[in-house]
């Protein structure tokens, strides 16, 4: 559904003397249908440069790297029917999903945009929204009408899952979603993207930096270090039987509840 | 002679003044931290665990208001201490915090040889360079830092060294009390480990007495607390060992809370995703009875009708619910 194949990243800054960073190095990987894949690393290690470049936010810096969705190039020039098409089907959540809508307008005007997507829609619009916050356990009447700031980060980032079930896309990139969200709620987020994959087969890339997020709900995890995929596996091989000396190491460092560390 | 405890505070309360309410944010804290402990304060998002440290720390600014009780810290009634005497003798040598925010902490365009001598020097006018130079090196080469980190400037130092440069900067007068809150939340996991062998070491090595850690993390408390208070909605529900209220706890949000964790073990994996339903109540207008109640799957009448209030059930431990009964009241 999803190939990525040889993704290649490469900042440049400084004016006299040029710096270069490789954020993503010769990146490949496959995401199929219904099908969750966690892409994990610590800051810096690429993995959010990867999802900038599936949803074609940040151009790739090799000719080579190319992104296949359905079979089509997504680099390729586009006419805005085709990309409306693709943002209908690969579809982002990032970690803050408020801070990329205007905080003066309440919180149907970010749900009714989703509605901009289609060219034709026939439906009741308001039931369709009042549908999918209810999926998400939200009480329409109750926040609707409310902005931004007046609801907490697990209600936001429900809100964009029930904007995400009002689009139905066939690809989720969710970028770090429930760091902003208490951890005794994180689980509730997290079931919300298993029910949406259960029920419409949606695929999700799953993206943390929190190797223990990535167990409770990966078909799949990538173990990204400094741009490039050094690990690849099942959550049970991953944990259990890591073969890159980093993972091992990441794996030490993730606080436990059932194991106290020893060498600390 | 019974010894004394570094730090007690009863029915301590404040509250934010504002003008479209006031909100509850500590409401009636009573707890003891004793000598040489990691003392871990846990709650989730908006339970006042924030605004306590504050309080502990007596950093009370508008619209914060205190409201009642008393904080005897060494001994000392700090209620009744002059704003001179919290200067002068409080702040830096009994207790030090490291806020949030304390990654931006650092003034960027100083040094962190600068930074440190600006704080020996207020509080000492007489040492000269060559002393602060020699103390600074010394106290960095002591927690495992390197001593180069004291000609950078802070942004030189990436996010996990510059964490462990204010640690070592906010103890560098060996306080009483250290208030770290949320000290590794903005850190990668192995940036966050260095950082709490840091603060072991520095209570190992009783360059301060005690540390009380706030955080919402109950996995990096288990690895470095030896006691734990749980606070929901500006009080303390449950308090006691850190090995025992996570083995066996016994206020039903202590278990909804353990039980919500998330940590790459096969065990928990088997439990599956369980959470604590609803949001945690407004503290401007909390709920009648527990505060909890609404979330809670064992309330029953007199949980919407009454307040428990923080019960002893011995071995140190102490519960507010109607479910621990047949115990004594503190």
């Amino acid at each position: 559904m999803l190939e990525v194949k040889d993704l290649t990243k490469v900042y440049y800054s400084g004016f006299f003397k040029r710096t270069t960073i490789v954020a993503a190095d010769n990146v490949s990987f496959k995401v199929g249908e219904g099908e969750i894949v966690s892409l994990v690393g610590e800051s810096g290690s690429g993995k959010t440069t990867v999802a900038k470049i599936i949803l074609r936010i940040l151009p790739p810096t090799s000719e080579s790297s190319k992104v296949f969705f359905e079979g089509k190039d997504v680099w390729m020039p586009k006419t805005l029917k085709e990309l409306k098409w693709y943002w209908r089907n690969v579809h982002a959540i990032f970690q803050d999903p408020f801070a990329s809508f205007n905080s003066i307008y309440r919180v149907v005007r970010a749900l009714q945009q989703a509605f901009n997507l289609w060219e034709d829609l026939d439906g009741d619009r308001d039931r369709m929204i009042a549908e999918a916050l209810k999926q998400v356990g939200l009480s329409p009447a109750e926040v609707l009408g409310k902005y931004p700031h007046e609801l907490s980060g697990g209600q936001r980032q429900r809100i964009m899952i029930a904007r995400c079930l009002m689009i139905r896309p066939k690809l989720v990139i969710a970028d770090e979603p429930v760091s902003m969200v208490d951890a005794s709620t994180r689980a509730e987020i997290l079931k919300l993207f298993m029910e949406m994959r259960d029920q419409y087969r949606t695929s999700l890339i799953f993206i943390t930096h929190d190797l223990g997020l990535a167990y409770y709900v990966s078909d799949r995890i990538l173990v990204m270090y400094k741009g490039t995929i050094i690990e690849e596996g099942s959550p049970g091989e991953v944990m259990e039987s890591p073969k890159h000396s980093y993972t091992k190491n990441l794996i030490k460092s993730v606080p436990l509840l059932l194991r106290k560390w020893t060498d600390i | 002679m019974i010894k004394m405890l570094l730090l007690s505070s009863d029915n301590l309360k404040a509250y934010y003044v504002l003008s479209e309410g006031t909100v509850r944010a500590v409401n009636g804290v009573s707890m003891e931290i004793d000598h040489e402990v990691i003392y871990g304060l846990i709650g989730e998002s908006g339970c006042g665990k924030s605004t306590l440290a504050n309080v502990l720390m007596m950093r009370i600014i508008p619209p914060l208001k205190f409201m009642g009780g008393s904080l005897l810290l060494n001994g000392v009634d700090l209620f009744k201490a002059s704003d001179e005497y919290l200067r002068t003798r409080v702040w830096g040598k009994m207790v030090s915090m490291i806020p949030q925010s304390a990654l931006s902490a650092l003034n960027p365009t100083e040094r962190v040889r600068d930074l440190i001598k600006y704080v020996l020097k207020t509080h000492n006018k007489e040492l000269t360079d060559t002393e602060i130079t020699e103390i600074a090196r010394k106290r960095f080469e002591e927690l495992n830092l390197p001593t180069d980190a004291l000609n950078f400037y802070p942004h030189e130092l990436s996010g996990g060294m510059r964490q462990r440069v204010t640690i070592a900067i906010s103890t560098l007068l060996n306080p009483d009390l250290l208030i770290v809150d949320e000290p590794t939340s903005a850190l990668d996991v192995s940036t966050q480990k260095v950082v709490l062998k840091l603060l072991k070491r520095l209570r190992d090595s009783k360059i301060v007495e005690s540390i009380l850690f706030v955080t919402h993390d109950i996995a990096v408390l288990r690895q470095i607390a030896d006691q734990i208070a749980v606070m929901y909605a500006g009080k303390i529900v449950e308090m006691g060992q850190m090995e025992q209220v996570m083995q066996d706890p016994k206020h039903p949000y202590t278990k909804a809370l353990v039980n919500s964790v998330l940590t790459p073990e096969p065990e928990i994996r088997k439990r599956g995703l369980t959470y604590i339903p609803g949001e945690p109540p407004d503290l401007s207008n909390p709920p009648p009875g527990c505060k909890f109640h609404p979330r809670c799957q064992h309330a029953s009448e007199v949980c919407r009708a009454e307040e428990p209030t923080l019960r002893a059930l011995g071995n140190g431990r102490y519960s507010a619910c109607f479910l621990n009964e047949s115990t004594t009241e503190v």
